[in-house]
């Protein structure tokens, strides 16, 4: 198989939870919905391992639409998506603070 | 209105039971993603940026008190306490969790709702004229003939797999207040030339999107008995030829464009002719039978103005204003229709609370023949309210801040979801439309610029129709940031129009500003009781060009 295309690196998981649709990171662990908690992975290697990661969470039913993001890093070491449809995807609506994660996380790359 | 028979009733309900089994397999892992997506999307269930979204079918914009009180227990019960009302008539919510949506389903079918073809390559939710059966300008009610076509085209196993999406809209009147040729079938109640005989013009290839195009007449005049054996005909013409090879070739528009509308009329009425009409058409007891739901409500004998009601306008600058720009004449003496707009100065257009619901569902009660209609323009409509009513319903509107006087005017902006929501966005749109409602959110300088259309969409895909905006504006992304195309002269009515490009893109922060000397162009150079549209249309919109273009160099 070729070897997937992956983006710039550093890069972070995201997916969107099967049961509710809300935005999870990979993790370490497995899947947070804190968007300060996911893990940052700056190598080539790390990065495949994430990649196969997200397709073998989706085939075991845990996410749908998981992919990879390449971030910058903020000034606390924090993940901010370089692009910004992936700001908005792990902020919320930018018309309604009071909705999805900004309205529960202090998510980085906000303000 | 229609109510179910029991077919109908049975198979929302077999419907939802699927759906229930489908999730509960999704969920135990029997179901990958991949197969449950096209079962999800045939009841109206999208993944977006955030969450999941249900997109409910409000048939012909039609709402009765009881389930707009239903869409608020489930905006309130399995959402974040809000709806969307869209372009096509429909109402989405924003957060529903997958494992409630078959509960949610159950509620929608305790009150005739569902959320069936609302998605997918299939015949969507028909749309209408939102002051069907109201309007002066009418030759008849086009809502039989909708929800003649909703029966016809739901679950119709021939046309559930299409080439591509398929959207219908009917009017009766003169007006086009329903965007017929901006969709793939339009049609027009209409009276034969000669015979006077009341029938149907059929318009297709219309369409929005990457490729926008305007209808094409495809038959001027067709008896109404032929409707459905008609409409057959042509949606088998489009089902064989129609390109499945690229889904950006595979609206009926670019089949009528490529091989041309005399082509495609012949192929058409080849089929046609071949077709056994009497075993297709529905027959005269069926349509007298739908007639019948939408026959006039009970109007009482009024004086066409009312005392109390010229009082309380007299007495109320507010009140004043709020009837001169949100009602519409009645074709019964003493009556109005009046839009409820769901465009608050700096509010995202179209979305409306669970509160604010209830209190519509009240009013139509009370005032308005237990009927609330969804428009098009993402606002809602009382279609039957006495003059005398109306100081009483303003009133309520002003308590649960519905009472914005800006129908048709430039803050009454359509605008989809765009990067706040949208999973296939390429910029925001409603942060856009808030900035430019802010920047003219005085009532009296609204006024003076009178009726001006601005239409927004975050992609080219065109939810928010910005290529028929008196001013559109297209959501990109340019070099890593949101950029803003700006298009004049469009126009979804009888005049349909393609608005040009007026210029470079532009960011966000020079939108308003951009807005504003366009704005000044016109009323510099309007004449008297000129329209924008009426302006653009005489001066071209090039003469616009260099308002924009100023924009530009100030920003470089
Ligand atoms: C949020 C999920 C949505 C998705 C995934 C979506 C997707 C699309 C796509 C792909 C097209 C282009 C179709 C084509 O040209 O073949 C389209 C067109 C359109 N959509 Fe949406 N849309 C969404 C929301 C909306 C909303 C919220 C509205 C109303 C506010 C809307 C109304 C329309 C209209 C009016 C068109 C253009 C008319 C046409 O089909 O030519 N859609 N949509
Ligand atoms: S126009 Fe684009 S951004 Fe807007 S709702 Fe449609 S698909 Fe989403």
């Amino acid at each position: 198989m070729a070897a997937p295309k992956l983006p710039p690196l550093p890069v972070i998981l995201l997916a969107n939870d099967l049961l509710e649709g809300e935005v999870v990171f990979r993790t370490r662990a497995g899947w947070t919905r804190d968007p300060r908690a996911a893990l940052v992975v700056h190598d080539t290697e790390g990065a495949e391992r994430l990649d196969t990661e997200a397709k073998a969470a989706m085939a075991r039913n845990e996410v749908v639409d998981a992919y990879l993001v390449d971030v910058a890093l903020d000034a606390d070491g924090l993940p901010v998506p370089r692009h910004f449809r992936e700001r908005f995807k792990i902020s919320g609506p930018s018309n309604r603070p009071d909705l999805g994660k900004q309205a529960e996380y202090a998510v980085p790359g906000k303000r | 209105m229609y109510r179910y028979d029991e077919f109908d009733e049975a198979f929302v309900r077999e419907r939802v039971a699927q759906f229930r089994d489908q999730v509960a397999r999704r969920l135990d892992g029997s179901l990958a993603e991949d197969e449950f997506r096209p079962l999800r999307l045939k009841n109206g269930l999208y993944l977006q940026l955030h969450a999941y979204m249900l997109r409910v079918a409000i048939p012909y914009g039609t709402l009765r008190a009881a389930q707009l009180r239903q869409l608020a227990r489930i905006a309130e019960e399995y959402d974040r306490g809000y709806g969307h009302i869209t372009t096509r008539q429909n109402i989405q919510f924003n957060w529903p969790k997958l494992k409630d949506v078959p509960d949610i389903l159950g509620l929608l079918a305790d009150v005739e709702m569902h959320a069936i073809q609302t998605s997918g390559n299939c015949i969507r939710n028909v749309t209408a004229d939102h002051f069907a059966g109201v309007a002066a300008d009418e030759i008849e009610d086009p809502r039989p003939l909708a929800e003649l076509i909703r029966q016809w085209s739901s679950a119709h196993p021939e046309f559930s797999y299409l080439p591509r999406k398929f959207k219908i809209a009917v009017t009766g009147a003169a007006e086009d207040r329903a965007a017929v040729r901006v969709h793939d079938i339009g049609i027009r109640i209409v009276r034969h030339p000669a015979s006077g005989e009341v029938g149907y013009e059929i318009l297709v290839g219309g369409g929005l999107g990457r490729t926008p195009m305007i209808a094409k007449v495809v038959r001027e005049f067709l008896p109404k008995g032929d409707l459905l054996a008609y409409l057959e005909a042509l949606m088998r013409v489009y089902n064989l030829e129609g390109r499945r090879d690229n889904k950006y070739k595979a609206r009926v528009k670019i089949l009528v464009h490529e091989i041309g509308i005399e082509e495609f009329r012949a192929r058409v009425e080849a089929e046609f002719a071949r077709l056994d009409g009497p075993s297709i058409n529905a027959d005269p007891a069926e349509q007298a039978r739908i007639a019948a739901y939408f026959a006039a409500p009970a109007y009482e004998n009024l004086l066409p103005e009312s005392g109390t009601f010229e009082a309380a306008r007299a007495a109320n600058p507010d009140f004043a204003a709020f009837v001169e720009a949100n009602t519409f004449p009645h074709r019964v003496p003493g009556y109005a229709a009046l839009t409820i707009s769901l465009k608050p100065i700096g509010g995202a257009p179209g979305d409306i609370t669970a509160d604010q619901m209830r209190v519509v569902a009240d009013l139509a009660e009370r005032y308005s023949f237990d009927e609330a209609r969804a428009t098009h323009i993402q606002n809602l409509v009382l279609p039957h309210v006495r003059k005398a009513d109306l100081f009483a319903v303003w009133k309520a509107l002003v308590a649960a801040d519905l009472a914005t006087a800006n129908a048709g005017l430039i803050t009454d902006i359509i605008a989809c979801p765009g990067l706040d929501y949208c999973a296939l966005a390429t910029a925001r749109s409603i942060p856009i439309a808030q900035a430019i409602s802010t920047r003219f959110a005085d009532p009296v300088r609204q006024r003076e610029i009178g009726p001006l259309p601005i239409k927004i969409s975050g992609c080219i895909n065109a939810c928010g129709h910005h290529h028929v905006g008196a001013i559109g504006i297209l959501g990109l992304e340019k070099s890593g940031k949101e950029s803003y195309q700006i298009t004049l002269g469009g126009d979804p009515g009888e005049k349909a129009a393609l608005g040009d490009i007026l210029g470079p893109g532009l960011s966000a922060d020079e939108v308003p500003d951009a807005i504003e000397r366009i704005v000044a162009r016109y009323l510099d150079t309007r004449e008297s009781g000129e329209s924008f549209s009426d302006a653009v249309r005489r001066l071209g919109p090039a003469a616009f060009k260099s308002a924009l273009a100023k924009e530009v160099h100030d920003a470089a």
